[in-house]
């Protein structure tokens, strides 16, 4: 038992132990436990889903059997029978039959199939001549045995979407096949939500291709949010919730409704559409028929001084609505209405939305929000710029007057405003933007993610500070995948799935638990919607 | 309590750090012509050294250093820079000393030379996306063509005395006017990018090019601007290049795009380290110009003025990196 490597060499599999089977796996983060005491099994010719929400500790868990992580002593992993000693070395996995698809699939584009399907062996391969007529040849063997379609000579950046996930798993699998045969075992491959992305047909053909792949004697875990697809797919699914396994259950004997109490933690009343009430209030900023990127005629209106929360799962779209309104990516098509003047979305640009008076304040707080190596004042001052210019020169006294007084009253710490934005926390850089966009007095502020990666001290001020535009007479819109947040700011919050919304909470619907159950059923709520017919069908059975 | 005069203490001390890293450059220029006057006292550590050679003759090197890091500040190459300044030289010495076309007049065509060819630059960088480098490279080789053939690869001469008069003959404190004007365009751009917001902008775009996008800046004006201003400047270097030699060649325009390259980046390590700045790049010519002056009394070979600006140039940008290892540079 001592080391994994002397004991994969020799002897034969055992058929009858599991794929994987792992125990008293856990995690702690500074502190924090990310994973406690979670076993996971899974049987060799399965399906297996792993469910949860955000921060359910879904990716920790991939992440320790990738090898990015250790876990906490005491846990231990085996892999078809054998034992493997932990914390894995980065990049052991594959000597270890296990293989892993995630949502960026890891392709290069301007690259073709064939090349990408080969890069793993490229890239460690020795040797000075490659059998391009003969790799040619094993790349379509093996795409026909999964009975795809993909020509080798093809570039990635011209297929569609599918194809390209359909590539990526392909390949995982196949880079496999050396220690498959030498350790004569099937092997065990990790999907880590390849669907979000994809368009309905295109998950049906992936399905396709994880049936052949379970066929050839592996096993395939399956990540996703989505419990249509799992329901559909899968044979087992273990949930996982705040860490520890909520629960495993064998899908052809759950109900949907079963899935969702054990991602969630209570089963949920049945839905109930909200009456909602905004007559009285003065609308003061409308989009209608918003459609570009996922987002498919989205229209909405907000009074002043209201906060609206956009939220969904990941691919929903959601996210893309401020950049959308704020002109910094593209519309298709669609306006948007700030008190009696409309600006047409496919042609605004971020230059004409802060003069009508809307400010966005993107995610990527250094990347796309702020610049980290230049220092407050300019940071602060960057939009207002041409208010300092006098005859004789910008006036640099005024200057750092303005980010003085902005860092006392957004509680920015330190308030030394010839420090360089990237010198100070993540919470503090977010104030600091915050003032960059308030002190132009917006009649729409757009925010995406406010307090991604902010300690919980700053997140509270960054709360106070949203609020208090909206009290000065905003509008708010932000995008978030942080329940709690939308519960604590917005008044109102819209649920996306595939570009649409499907579900709008209001008054005490807004809460963190609330949001949480409408965002798992999102995808049943648009299926809903698309079919046009009332309440989602619980009797779904999986055969 | 304690905590605090720590912080204070350690602040202190990076802060005489920062001190130190911003006036390295002129220490190092300052022991450089310690070292030269040590080893050559009688004919380097003169006055006429300083004023004609180090001061005087490099003007040329110094303002078309300091139209490179226009766009350097924004984030785009321009290596035509050099091409544009042996044009204009040569579009000069051609319509004034051949042809006998007024002096404003063939200045104007040089002037008009120089927004063109920013106009090209910018128009294939932005709306083509193709990288500054490889534009810029392509536009200089265009215009080497494009000299050769107007000066039937001939050196010419006699231009209008008057202009000699006003770049290099004409002194005050025995030190030629065209150090005067380069030093004049010296503190115009310090002051554009100190203290209007167009400064700032250039920042921002060559610093984070979303972050302005979204912050409202005219990314395509401020990069167009900015390679047009460089072209623009570049001509002036090649007017007060034919004031200073009384004529054009060439080719010989054409060895300043290493030197200036080198000054830029080297100019960056200093004064305002990590950003491109004016007084740097000044300072960092006088460096380069005086190491190669003092080689030059030393009787060391010429050869050796290109070893040391490329020496210079990868050193300076290896400098700034182990200096400030601790971040990225934005130099590129």
């Amino acid at each position: 038992m001592s080391s994994s490597h002397s004991e994969l060499g020799t002897g034969a599999p055992d058929t009858s132990a599991p794929a994987l089977f792992a125990e008293h796996v856990s995690k702690t983060f500074g502190g924090e436990r990310a994973l406690s005491d979670v076993a996971f099994s899974v049987v060799p010719r399965e399906v297996h889903g792993l469910l949860g929400q955000n921060g359910s500790g879904k990716s920790t868990l991939i992440k320790i059997l990738a090898g990015f992580h250790a876990p906490d002593p005491g846990a231990s992993l085996q892999i078809f029978g054998r034992t493997v000693q932990l914390p894995l070395a980065p990049g052991q996995f594959r000597g270890l039959g296990l293989a892993f698809v995630h949502q960026h699939l890891g392709l290069m584009p301007s690259l073709t199939v064939l090349e990408n399907l080969m890069l793993s062996e490229l890239a460690t391969r020795a040797g000075t001549y490659i059998n391009w007529a003969r790799e040619r040849q094993r790349a379509r063997e093996v795409f026909a045995r999964f009975d795809l379609d993909l020509d080798p000579s093809a570039k990635v950046e011209d297929l569609p979407q599918v194809e390209r996930a359909l590539l990526a798993i392909v390949r995982a699998f196949d880079d496999i096949r050396g220690e498959r045969a030498v350790h004569d075992t099937p092997g065990i491959l990790f999907l880590d939500e390849p669907t979000p992305f994809l368009p309905k047909e295109g998950v049906s053909q992936l399905f396709g291709l994880v049936r052949g792949i379970v066929d050839e004697g592996a096993s395939v875990i399956f990540v996703s949010h989505d419990v249509d697809e799992v329901l559909e797919i899968t044979d087992r699914a273990t949930i996982l919730r705040d860490g520890r396994v909520a629960g495993t259950l064998e899908t052809a004997n759950a109900l949907y409704a079963d899935f969702v109490e054990l991602i969630i933690g209570r089963r949920i009343e049945a839905f109930q559409a909200e009456a909602h009430d905004l007559r009285g209030a003065e609308v003061d900023v409308a989009a209608s028929g918003v459609t570009g990127g996922t987002i498919v005629d989205l229209s909405v209106n907000l009074h002043r001084g209201e906060v609206l929360g956009l939220t969904g799962l990941i691919g929903s779209g959601f996210d893309e609505v401020p950049y959308l309104l704020f002109g910094a990516s593209r519309a298709d098509s669609g306006t948007l209405q700030l008190h009696d003047k409309t600006y047409d979305l496919h042609e605004i640009s971020p230059q004409r939305a802060m003069e009508a008076g809307v400010a966005l304040l993107p995610g990527d707080r250094l990347g796309t929000a702020g610049v980290g190596d230049l220092t407050l004042i300019d940071n602060i001052t960057l939009p207002v710029l041409s208010s300092f210019h006098a005859l004789t020169g910008l006036k640099r006294r005024a200057m750092r007057r303005r980010t003085s007084e902005l860092g006392r009253e957004f509680d920015v710490r330190p308030n030394v405003p010839e420090k360089e934005l990237e010198s100070l926390s993540g919470g503090n850089q977010q104030k600091v933007l915050l003032a960059k966009w308030m002190q132009t007095s917006p009649s729409l502020m757009l925010l995406d993610e406010p307090t991604q990666g902010v300690d919980v001290g700053a997140r509270q001020q960054v709360f106070g500070a949203i609020r208090d535009v909206a009290e000065q007479g905003a509008a708010v819109i932000c995008a978030s995948t942080d329940y709690g947040q939308l519960a604590a700011i917005c008044d109102r919050v819209l649920i996306f799935a595939r570009g649409r919304v499907v579900q709008e909470l209001v008054g005490s619907d807004v809460t963190k638990d609330r949001i949480a159950e409408q965002t798992v059923l999102s995808l049943a709520l648009g299926n809903q919607g698309e079919a046009g017919t009332a309440g989602h069908s619980t009797e779904q059975v999986h055969g | 309590m304690a905590e605090g005069t720590e912080v204070s203490a350690k602040e202190k001390r990076i802060d005489w750090l920062v001190e130190l890293e911003k006036y390295a450059l002129i220490l190092a220029w300052i022991a450089l012509i310690l070292v030269f006057a040590f080893v050559a006292p009688s004919s380097f550590l003169q006055w006429p050294t300083f004023s004609s050679i180090i001061f005087g003759s490099q003007a040329v090197l110094v303002v078309l250093t300091l139209g490179l890091i226009i766009p350097l500040t924004a984030g785009d190459f321009d290596v035509s820079v050099a091409a544009v300044l042996t044009f204009s030289a040569m579009i000069l010495a051609v319509l004034n000393a051949k042809m006998g076309l007024p002096l404003w007049q063939a200045v104007l065509a040089c002037l008009a030379m120089g927004l063109i060819v920013g106009f090209l630059n910018a128009f294939f960088i932005i709306f083509f996306r193709i990288h500054s480098l490889i534009v810029t490279l392509g536009t200089a080789s265009v215009i080497q063509g494009l000299i050769l053939w107007i000066s039937s690869s001939q050196t010419l001469s006699g231009v209008s005395p008057g202009l000699i008069d006003w770049v290099i003959v004409n002194r005050l404190f025995d030190i030629p006017l065209a150090f005067y004007y380069a030093m004049a365009l010296g503190v115009i751009i310090w002051y554009v990018f100190e203290y209007t917001p167009i400064g700032r902008r250039l920042l921002f775009v060559g610093r984070g090019r979303e972050v302005a996008r979204l912050s409202g800046i005219s990314v395509v004006r401020v990069r167009g601007v900015a390679l047009v201003a460089s072209s623009v400047i570049a001509t002036l270097a090649g007017i007060i290049n034919v004031g200073t030699t009384g004529g054009a060649d060439p080719l010989s325009g054409l060895t300043f795009l290493l030197p200036a390259f080198a000054a830029a980046f080297l100019g960056a390590t200093s004064i305002v380290p990590g950003r491109f700045n004016p007084l740097g790049s000044i300072i960092a010519v006088f460096f380069l110009v005086t190491g190669i002056t003092g080689l030059n009394f030393l009787g060391v070979d010429t050869f050796v003025q290109n070893m040391f600006n490329g020496a210079a140039l990868i050193l300076a940008v290896s400098l700034s990196q182990l200096v400030r290892g601790r971040k990225e540079q934005g130099l590129t």
